[in-house]
C-alpha cells in the first residue's frame, strides 16, 4: 500500500519531470519574444488614399476582384469604396452597394434590406468617397489572435494568410477593427488584401493602383524618404483610420473627414 | 514502487510522446519564429514564396501598347488617357494565349461609373461631365455615338 507521503513525493517528481521537457524543448531567445527589431527593414509597404480625387468609379474593386480571384458576385471583397453624404440638417448617410464594384450610378443611398434614401443635391452639405483596404498594421490584432500561426507579419509589414495552415476559425475576421478580413468561399480560409504581394515584390504597383484613373491610390515604400507616399505622409496632412486602437495602420488618407469610420 | 497508481502516469507520458512525434512529422520544417518575433512572426516560410509566385493578371498599358500602338496613340491625347485598357477590355492575363479575345464592356452602366452626375462638394466627382441616363438617348450604347478612345464631344464618331 502506498503511503500518502510517497504518493505526494512521486507526484511532485513526476509533474516536474513532465513539465521539464516542454520548457527544455525550445530555448526561447528573449529578443524573439519581445519582437524587437534589431535593425530597420529596407522595405516597409505603405499606402496613400486621396479622398478628394476618388470619384467612386469602383474600377479598383473590379480590378482587385479579378486580379486576386475573389469571387465576383459573392458578398466578399478585399477592397471597397464607401460613399459618405452629410446633409445640411447634419444627417450622415453612408453606403457601399456591392462594395462599390459597379461604381455609384445613382444619388440614392442604399440603406440595405432593399431600402433606399433619396437625397436631393441641394440638401447635401458634403459628400465624398473613401476606399478601404487592409491597413497592414504595425501591431496587427488579426495576427495576435491566430491560434495556429496561419496569418503572420513579414518584416516589410505585410500580413499574409497561409491557406494550407488556416483552420477557418474566424478569430482574425472578428479581431480586425477595420472589417477587412473575410472567409474565402472557394479556399475555405481567411482572406484579406495583401497589397498584391505577388506584384509589389516584383516592382509592380498593386492592381487597384494601376486601375485607378484618378491617382487616388498609391502604394510605396515607407522606409524610402524619396518615395511619393512617404513624402506625402511626411509633408502633408494625412490621417489613419481608428488610430485609437493603437494598431498603427499604414494606409494613410489625404483629407480624411471626421465622419469616416 | 510497483503500484497501479503509476499506471495513469505512463498513459500520460505515452500521450505526450505521441503528440510530440506527431508534431515532429506533421509540422513543416520551415515553420518557425521569423524576423517579426514570436507574436507576429510565427509562420511557415514556404508560404511567402507561394504568395510571391501568384501570377499577375492586370498587365497595364505597357503590355498592350507594343501590339496596339495605334490605340495607344489615339487615346493618349484624350482625357481617357489615364484609364487603363484593361479597365474596359478586361484583364489581359497572358493574352493573346489566354484570353484570345478581349471584349470591351460597352454597357451604359460602365460609362456611368464616372459619367453619372453626382455634384458632390469636396469630391472630384463633381468635376466630371455627366449625363442623365434617363434623358440622354436611353437604351443606346454610348459607343454608338462617342468613341471611347477619342471621347471629344466636338468630334463625334
Amino acid at each position: 500500500m502506498i503511503k500518502r507521503r510517497d504518493f505526494l513525493k512521486g507526484a511532485a517528481v513526476g509533474l516536474t519531470g513532465l513539465a521539464l521537457p516542454f520548457a527544455a524543448a525550445e530555448l526561447i531567445n528573449p529578443q524573439t519574444v519581445t519582437a524587437r527589431k534589431t535593425d530597420r527593414p529596407k522595405v516597409r509597404w505603405a499606402f496613400l488614399v486621396d479622398t478628394v480625387r476618388c470619384v467612386g468609379c469602383g474600377l479598383c474593386v473590379r480590378a482587385c476582384k479579378h486580379e486576386n480571384e475573389v469571387p465576383y458576385d459573392a458578398n466578399v471583397t478585399r477592397t471597397w469604396v464607401e460613399r459618405y453624404v452629410l446633409t445640411k440638417d447634419k444627417k450622415l448617410f453612408a453606403d457601399t452597394p456591392k462594395a462599390g464594384r459597379d461604381g455609384f450610378t445613382t444619388p440614392r443611398i442604399d440603406l440595405g434590406m432593399g431600402n433606399y434614401q433619396e437625397i436631393r443635391n441641394e440638401d447635401i452639405a458634403k459628400a465624398f468617397f473613401v476606399s478601404k483596404l487592409c491597413n497592414q498594421c504595425e501591431n496587427p490584432p488579426c495576427v495576435q489572435v491566430c491560434p495556429v500561426g496561419a496569418t503572420y507579419q513579414l518584416p516589410d509589414g505585410i500580413m499574409l494568410v497561409d491557406r494550407e495552415w488556416c483552420i477557418g476559425c474566424g478569430y482574425c475576421i472578428m479581431a480586425c477593427p477595420y472589417g477587412i478580413r473575410f472567409f474565402h468561399p472557394k479556399y475555405h480560409a481567411a482572406d484579406k488584401c495583401n497589397f498584391c504581394y505577388h506584384r509589389i515584390t516584383k516592382g509592380m504597383n498593386t492592381a487597384c493602383v494601376e486601375a485607378c484613373p484618378y491617382q487616388a491610390r498609391q502604394v510605396g515604400n515607407f522606409e524610402n524618404p524619396a518615395d511619393p507616399v512617404t513624402r506625402a505622409v511626411m509633408t502633408e496632412r494625412v490621417r489613419v483610420l481608428k488610430s485609437e486602437y493603437g494598431t498603427k495602420p499604414h494606409v494613410f488618407y489625404r483629407e480624411l473627414a471626421e465622419e469616416v469610420r | 514502487m510497483k503500484s497501479h497508481v503509476w499506471r495513469p502516469l505512463y498513459v500520460v507520458i505515452a500521450l505526450v510522446i505521441v503528440v510530440l512525434v506527431t508534431r515532429y512529422i506533421y509540422v513543416p520544417k520551415d515553420f518557425a519564429v521569423h524576423e517579426r518575433g514570436y507574436m507576429y512572426g510565427w509562420y511557415r516560410a514556404g508560404n511567402v514564396e507561394q504568395w510571391k509566385a501568384v501570377p499577375d493578371k492586370f498587365k497595364t498599358n505597357e503590355y498592350c501598347k507594343d501590339c496596339h500602338p495605334e490605340k495607344e496613340a489615339l487615346i493618349s491625347k484624350t482625357p481617357h488617357a489615364s484609364i487603363q485598357c484593361e479597365n474596359c477590355h478586361g484583364l489581359a492575363k497572358v493574352h493573346p494565349a489566354d484570353p484570345p479575345k478581349l471584349a470591351a464592356d460597352k454597357s451604359r452602366e460602365f460609362c456611368l461609373r464616372c459619367h453619372y452626375p453626382l455634384p458632390y462638394p469636396s469630391s472630384d466627382r463633381s468635376k466630371i461631365k455627366g449625363i442623365d441616363p434617363e434623358m440622354h438617348n436611353p437604351g443606346i450604347e454610348c459607343s454608338n455615338c462617342h468613341n471611347p478612345h477619342k471621347p471629344s464631344l466636338r468630334r463625334l464618331k
